[in-house]
């Protein structure tokens, strides 16, 4: 890679060529005031301008995000030229903003209010006329506020690059300008998955999740049978929402803050997600033995199956039929669980904490729900448990470890940790149909091949003597691929996997923020590496647990001895099992 | 876009495929559907969006940044009252104000009787005949806030005539 020489604040360095100027000065040690800018131009490119610097050989003050070093360039951020230009730019911004941040659920992680603070930014410099307000609170997952958007265009970046399908664009000119689904539609008839990826990526307020925590607070203060289930991916990522480094593993506090909380149980999904491997891979034999649809697709990414539903109707048939993981569970707590403890059902209400927002909306699906009482009540975002925590006084890192209830339910396996991450799913599938097609156990049960990050990942084994070739695949760009093959009848795959957002539930909508300016201890390139830490965590749960096959957990296999029969029975259909429909666009 | 008439997806087809070649093909397409039908809605946007692989949004986001690109129907005669920098200067708000007033619409709406359009155009390339309008393409250069009257008139009249 070719070098020049350049100097910042007049000490000399050699940088590659080709960087910007932001970058070059972050591999510098410097960190340069800067707003929209993001993971590799995620965004659009040098539209606040935050970050102006002086450089020679540039006419007037410079966007650093963009422009790039060249050899001999002499750069000054502390200019006063320059300090008071991007102390401008942040007051222009704050002029046409909505400053109740004290109410606003970003406060704290507001890059915003980050960069007024940096830059010193004073309050109604500029008092004028304001953009045409939208707030859509439409759907039961995001809101979209386009008071607090900057325009930085990393929502609409993201939306393309997972997913290919770009929801959210630039509407109108100008001062009109607003960034929205065509049309300034809500997001519930627009053709949006709901995986929140837009408002993991939003420096503001502008797009936030659905905030459940009054409803959780309402069914405590109701006097119900409030019990919590938390998903594998919130364990390895929620240490964050406490300054712990990315990828620190916190079952264990994780467990004893929710006791704390009130809850009257507090339950793993991963309990479910060996239930769902047990329903997926009888499916997935059963359609191999009777010339079922092939192949099979997972169903436990509710942002998936919302993208099916929109832009690959005519696949329906390829979609297991298995509800996800945590929506089993809540089936079987109201059922099974509540008959053996002589709870009525109508007095329990479960809540699930979700790396997701997609499945906020998923337990809202009437489908998901068996005699009228939905199988799930309320879905946190590992973001609100952190905000829960923090509200109740719990020093969260001075919690002992404790473990979740086990009593008939909750006992889990390794392979339902790994759920959490890309190729998860898979991984624990083969575990199990490996031992149904062969009567014997993998002797490796790590699957190496179906882990790591690669956009499209394929295997092939032999279990039996059956070939059994599979594929998986996180965002929608990717998955569009081998959807695209079965149109065609081109797939050679028997089993797919496929996970709404990129990198699987570890990098899911819901879970905690991960914004450079807000993380000075990680490296600066903790946004190419905070997916493999958080995923790290989990491979590491499963190794420590003893059983790492579903069909081993005692507790399924209790469960279908003494209530379900045998996978994919009538009961378990009744209970465990969903359909989807295909649907409208623009509704 | 179950909403299209089939001649209209066969028409819409047949603009896109004009521009396989293109890299940028998304101008053209858009130019030539507002040329056809004066008006670009959100199903033929869908459509436009299956074709080149461009979302919708970004489709929207287009139409809605450049006021050539219309979302609703026009009128039948279409009044473009440039806006730019000279023609400002020369007293062109006084003139769409009075277009306005006499047609009985705001910049940007069409009349009930679908006869008139009123556009606010930003600059339009015709400083030197400033304050500069245009009706359907025929351009008006100089016009004074006293001689809009007989231009509306003008349109009325070939239209009683018609």
């Amino acid at each position: 890679m070719a070098k020049v020489n350049i100097k910042i604040e007049g000490v000399p360095f050699e940088v590659e060529a080709g960087l910007t100027i932001l970058e070059a000065a972050k591999a510098c040690g410097f960190e340069i005031p800067s707003l929209c800018a993001f993971n590799h131009g995620e965004c659009s490119k040098g539209s606040c301008r935050v970050c102006l610097v002086e450089a020679t050989g540039a006419r007037g003050l410079v966007a650093s995000c963009v422009y790039p070093v060249a050899e001999g360039m002499e750069i000054k951020i502390s200019s006063p030229k320059a300090t008071a230009a991007r102390r401008t730019s942040v007051e222009l911004l704050l002029s046409n903003h909505n400053k109740n941040c004290q109410q606003c659920d970003k406060n704290g992680k507001c890059e915003l209010l980050h960069v007024a603070k940096v830059t010193g930014a004073r309050d109604d410099m500029y008092v004028g006329e304001q953009t045409a307000v939208t707030v859509d609170r439409l759907t039961p997952s995001i809101v979209r506020d386009t008071s607090k958007c900057v325009l930085c265009g990393r929502c609409v970046e993201r939306c393309k690059n997972a997913h290919g399908t770009g929801v959210l664009g630039f509407e109108k000119r100008g001062f009109n300008t607003i960034v929205a689904p065509a049309e300034n539609r809500s997001f519930a008839n627009s053709p949006c998955i709901l995986c929140g990826q837009c408002v993991s990526v939003c420096p503001t307020g502008a797009l936030m999740e659905v905030s459940e925590i009054d409803k959780v607070d309402a069914a405590m203060k109701a006097g119900k049978y409030v019990v919590v289930q938390t998903a594998p991916a919130v364990r390895a990522a929620l240490g964050e929402e406490f300054d712990m480094p990315v990828g620190t593993l916190v079952t264990g506090k994780m467990v004893a803050a929710l006791k704390r909380l009130g809850f009257k149980k507090v339950f793993d999904t991963n309990f479910g997600a060996d239930l769902t491997i047990m329903e997926e891979a009888t499916e997935l034999l059963s359609r191999v033995k009777n010339g079922g649809t092939l192949p099979m697709i997972t169903s436990c990414s509710p942002g998936w199956v919302n993208y099916c539903e929109y832009y690959y109707g005519d696949l329906i048939p390829h979609l297991s039929s298995c509800k996800s993981p945590h929506e089993m569970f809540g089936a079987i707590l109201k059922s099974y669980y509540c008959e053996k403890n002589g709870i009525d059902p109508k007095d329990m209400f479960v809540v699930s904490i979700m790396p997701c927002t997609a499945k906020k909306y998923e337990k809202e699906r009437p489908e998901l729900s068996v005699n009228g009482l939905k199988d799930v009540d309320a879905v946190l975002t590992t973001r609100e448990l952190g905000k829960l925590i923090k509200r109740s006084g719990i020093n969260f890192a001075k919690l002992p470890d404790e473990q979740f209830d086990n009593d008939i339910v909750g006992e889990y396996t390794g392979a339902g940790v790994i759920f959490g991450t890309t190729g998860g799913v898979m991984e624990a599938a083969l575990r199990t149909a490996a031992y149904k097609l062969t009567g014997k156990e993998l002797e490796k049960v790590e699957l190496t091949a179906v882990r790591g990050f690669e956009g499209i990942k394929e295997a092939s084994y032999n279990l039996g003597g059956t070939e059994v070739k599979v594929a998986v695949a996180h965002g929608m760009k990717n998955a569009k691929v081998l959807l695209d093959q079965i149109r065609e009848g081109k797939s050679p795959y028997l089993f797919i996997e496929i996970m709404g957002c990129p990198g699987g539930c570890v990098a899911g909508g819901g879970q905690p923020y991960v914004k450079p300016c807000f993380l000075p201890n990680e490296d600066a390139d903790i946004l190419d590496t905070f997916k493999a830490k958080r995923a790290a965590a989990l491979y590491q749960e499963d190794e420590s647990k003893e059983l790492r096959v579903s069909h081993k957990n005692p507790q399924i296999v209790e469960l279908y001895e003494s209530f379900l029969g045998e996978p994919n029975s009538h009961k378990a259909h009744e209970l465990l099992h969903t359909t989807y429909k295909a649907k409208e666009r623009f509704n | 876009m179950a909403h299209l008439q089939e001649a209209a997806v066969k028409k819409i087809n047949e603009i896109c495929d004009r521009y396989v070649d293109e890299t940028t093909p998304l101008m053209m397409i858009l130019s030539d559907i507002q040329k056809e039908y004066g008006y670009i809605p959100l199903e033929v946007q869908e459509l436009v969006s299956e074709r080149t692989g461009i979302s919708v949004a970004e489709i929207y986001g287009v139409v809605t940044f450049y006021s050539f690109f219309s979302l609703k129907p026009k009128g039948k005669y279409v009044i473009g009252c440039c806006l730019g920098t000279a023609c400002y200067v020369k007293g062109a708000q006084q003139i769409i104000d009075k277009f306005s007033e006499l047609i009985g619409i705001k910049p940007g709406e069409t009349s009930e009787d679908g006869l008139f359009t009123l556009d606010a155009l930003r600059c339009i390339g015709a400083c030197g005949i400033a304050p500069a309008v245009t009706i359907n393409g025929k351009v008006y250069p100089k016009l004074t806030v006293d001689s809009v009257p007989k231009v509306v008139a003008e349109y009325r009249e070939m239209e009683a005539n018609n």
